[in-house]
């Protein structure tokens, strides 16, 4: 996709040799850990497209959403409504944080030791590699992590165009009422910078496009319950992945596409790997594109992944929210209540996200769970402890890997994953 | 019938036949820069029926000539309880890993840990640090005196700890001194491991570390429970990994 972008990514004042490398590197892990899967379902050609053209095409559409007058709003969490994004006639993309780039303009400001999300999303930026950053009117942070929420003062310092929603820790009733007013907060913000009114018929047409596209995801997550698996692990954590830059809607269409293809699929057993594959669930830290590390290791020692509890994952979709409000005033309270549904590490206490491990395990089929966790994200890393206790109790094997996105320690991470495996088919056989 | 299991470790190649049930050849020889040549030669040589390859380079082996591969936890595990029937808890530190497992009543692995991705805790630092003192790897652990108490070596890198005992040295500490803190630092790590997974007897140590005298003494101590070493501690896994060979358990190998 080269030659035909490079006056836009020069105009978008990216750092063109590096982008080029970053795109080659890509390119050749898509090739490997992707394209050489066996089985994969057709539906799939439509998300390695997104993929060739993920800092090409659709940033061609971007430029022009923004030509018609449309912002662009970069996020980095699940708890930035994107109903309120689309109600403005806005575009929700989550910016890029899942390689190892630009560390050494990122280690300038931050400390080395440091979650490797954190240090990606600051070396997209300051080595000049996310055109989706630089097209950004408002990038949207949250208080969810200490480590985020310093890096934001630096991230504001640098673009001058970060807002930071202010995240309670406690689902308790002042919790509660904070977050509400948060997210009226963000609706002023974003009337403000777009020049548009939220009026209900707005609000109500963005929620019903964000409704659609839970609908599908939790759809492709439902097939994946099926022995054997219709599509693998790698492929669903791609489509979500997809799911936070591309157009909502035609992302949508594409899923159910698929969907329908799954059903099939499902109905006439035909799956990615044989029936009676061990089947595994990952828990914890998101994978933001393109962070395929886990799974690619999963995978490839002869299992599949059924499921992510996880931000790019089932946290994305698990709770839906009914767009018919009957007020604008009530359709914000509506949107803070759903986003509180969600269980993240960063509250305490968190039992929520042990049921819900619990209960993917149980309907996917999961025959273990791994639990993985960036390095220096204690939020996730300390649950762990409660994560391996909880599935102690019904006796799920359980392993803990944290790691970042370097591919120094990958023979040990096989040699762990694969030992797990080894455990788990034992405990079948048995 | 002669089988064969070949440990391909980040140090050293171990490589095991059994003629039936009796272990007729072992081989031990440095991984160097070409495993893949010096496994060929082994195998060569020895002409084995049946093949299993564990290790941090099975895939290797692999990739290159089909054998089918398992992984060094269940490898040391089925050679750990050949020799030690008894065994449910094995800590074996070999040249960048260490491992602890937990085994069940039947032998099965139930619960592992392992070292992060550095290389404290691991054979390499004993390795690094005996160069530092002065000391031959072989006889490392038997040139520690004192208890460590007053020194301690807390750096969690190998490289900073190798620093740290810079700094003892310049600070005019006896050198033996510093070898005991070096053994008990390795030695808390490893029992860290040992605590996460759970103790349970019998317990087996094994890798080329367990040959180390101060390290088998400071675990009895820590453990409070005696443990138990093969005369030849780091051919477990491969040794296993030919049992299992034998067994043609092969099938079950995750890829």
């Amino acid at each position: 996709m080269s030659e035909k972008y490079t006056e836009m990514w020069r105009s978008l004042g990216l750092n063109l040799e590096a982008h080029q490398g970053l795109l080659a590197v890509l390119t050749d892990a898509y090739q490997g850990i992707y394209l050489s899967q066996k089985n994969r379902p057709e539906g799939m050609k439509y998300f390695d497209f997104v993929i060739s053209e993920v800092h090409g095409l659709r940033i061609v559409e971007l430029v022009e959403e923004k030509n018609k007058g449309k912002q662009i709003f970069g996020t980095f969490c699940l708890y930035v409504p994107e109903e309120l994004i689309l109600a403005v006639d806005g575009v929700s993309i989550g910016l890029c944080a899942g390689a190892d780039v630009g560390t050494e303009e990122a280690e300038k400001y931050l400390p080395r030791n440091i979650c490797a999300l954190i240090k990606a999303f600051m070396g997209f930026k300051l080595a000049g590699l996310c055109p989706y950053v630089e097209s950004s009117d408002l990038i949207i942070g949250e208080t969810t992590c200490d480590g985020k929420k310093k890096a934001y003062e630096i991230l504001n310092e640098i673009t001058g165009k970060v807002y930071v929603m202010e995240m309670p820790h406690m689902k308790s009733e002042e919790g509660k009422r904070l977050w509400h007013s948060e997210v009226r907060k963000l609706a002023a913000k974003l009337t403000q910078v777009s020049g548009k009114e939220i009026t209900l018929e707005k609000l109500n047409e963005a929620a019903a496009v964000v409704w659609e596209k839970r609908k599908a995801l939790q759809r492709l997550a439902a097939l994946r319950a099926a022995d054997p698996a219709p599509i693998s692990g790698l492929d669903a954590l791609l489509i979500n992945q997809v799911s936070f830059y591309d157009n909502p809607v035609r992302f949508t269409q594409m899923v159910n596409a698929l969907c329908d293809e799954l059903d099939a699929r499902v109905k006439n057993g035909v799956g990615v790997a044989p029936k009676g594959t061990p089947r595994i669930l990952v828990s914890g830290s998101p994978m933001a594109i393109p962070n395929w590390k886990l799974h690619a290791i999963i995978e490839g020692s002869g299992t599949v992944v059924v499921g992510e509890e996880s931000c790019v994952g089932e946290r994305n979709f698990k709770t839906q929210l009914d767009p018919h409000f009957t007020s604008v005033e009530q359709g914000l309270a509506a949107i803070a209540e759903r986003y509180l549904t969600i269980n993240c590490a960063c509250f305490t206490p968190n039992e929520g996200r042990l049921d819900d491990i619990q209960a993917m395990a149980e309907r996917l089929h999961a025959g273990g769970v791994i639990h993985y966790a960036l390095q220096f994200c204690t939020p996730y890393m300390v649950e762990a402890y409660k994560v391996k206790e909880n599935l102690g109790k019904t006796a799920i094997p359980y392993l803990r890997i944290e790691t970042d996105y370097s591919m120094e320690d990958m023979g040990q991470l096989k040699t762990r994953v694969e030992a797990f495996i080894e455990v788990m088919k034992d405990g079948m056989a048995r | 019938m002669k089988s064969g299991g070949i440990d391909i470790g980040s140090r050293y190649i171990k490589y095991v036949i059994l003629e039936d049930t009796n272990l007729s050849e072992v081989y031990k020889l440095e991984t160097g820069y070409d495993p893949l040549g010096t496994c060929r030669d082994l195998i060569d040589k020895t002409k084995p029926d049946r093949l299993l390859a564990t290790g941090y380079g099975r895939h290797l082996l692999q990739a290159h000539h089909e054998v089918e591969t398992i992984t060094e936890i269940r490898a040391v595990a089925r050679g750990a309880r050949a020799f030690f029937p008894a065994c449910r808890t094995i800590i074996d530190i070999g040249g960048q890993d260490t491992k602890v497992v937990q085994l069940d009543g039947k032998g099965s692995v139930a619960h592992f840990e392992m070292n992060d991705r550095c290389a404290a805790g691991t054979g390499r630092f004993l390795e690094v640090m005996a160069r530092t003192l002065g000391f031959d790897l072989a006889d490392f652990g038997d040139h520690c005196l004192g208890n460590g108490d007053n020194l301690t070596i807390s750096s969690l890198c190998t490289v900073f700890a190798e620093s740290e005992v810079i700094s003892l040295i310049a600070r005019g500490v006896k050198r033996e001194a510093i070898a005991m803190a070096i053994h008990q630092s390795i030695a808390n790590r490893v029992v860290s491991l040992v605590k996460r997974v759970g103790i349970r007897d019998a317990v087996v140590f094994a890798g080329g570390c367990a040959r180390n005298r101060c390290l088998q003494k400071i675990f009895a101590e820590k453990l409070q429970q005696p443990i138990e070493i093969a005369d030849n501690p780091d051919i477990l896994s491969a040794y296993g990994a030919a049992l299992m060979a034998r067994e043609a358990v092969s099938n079950s190998s995750p890829d």
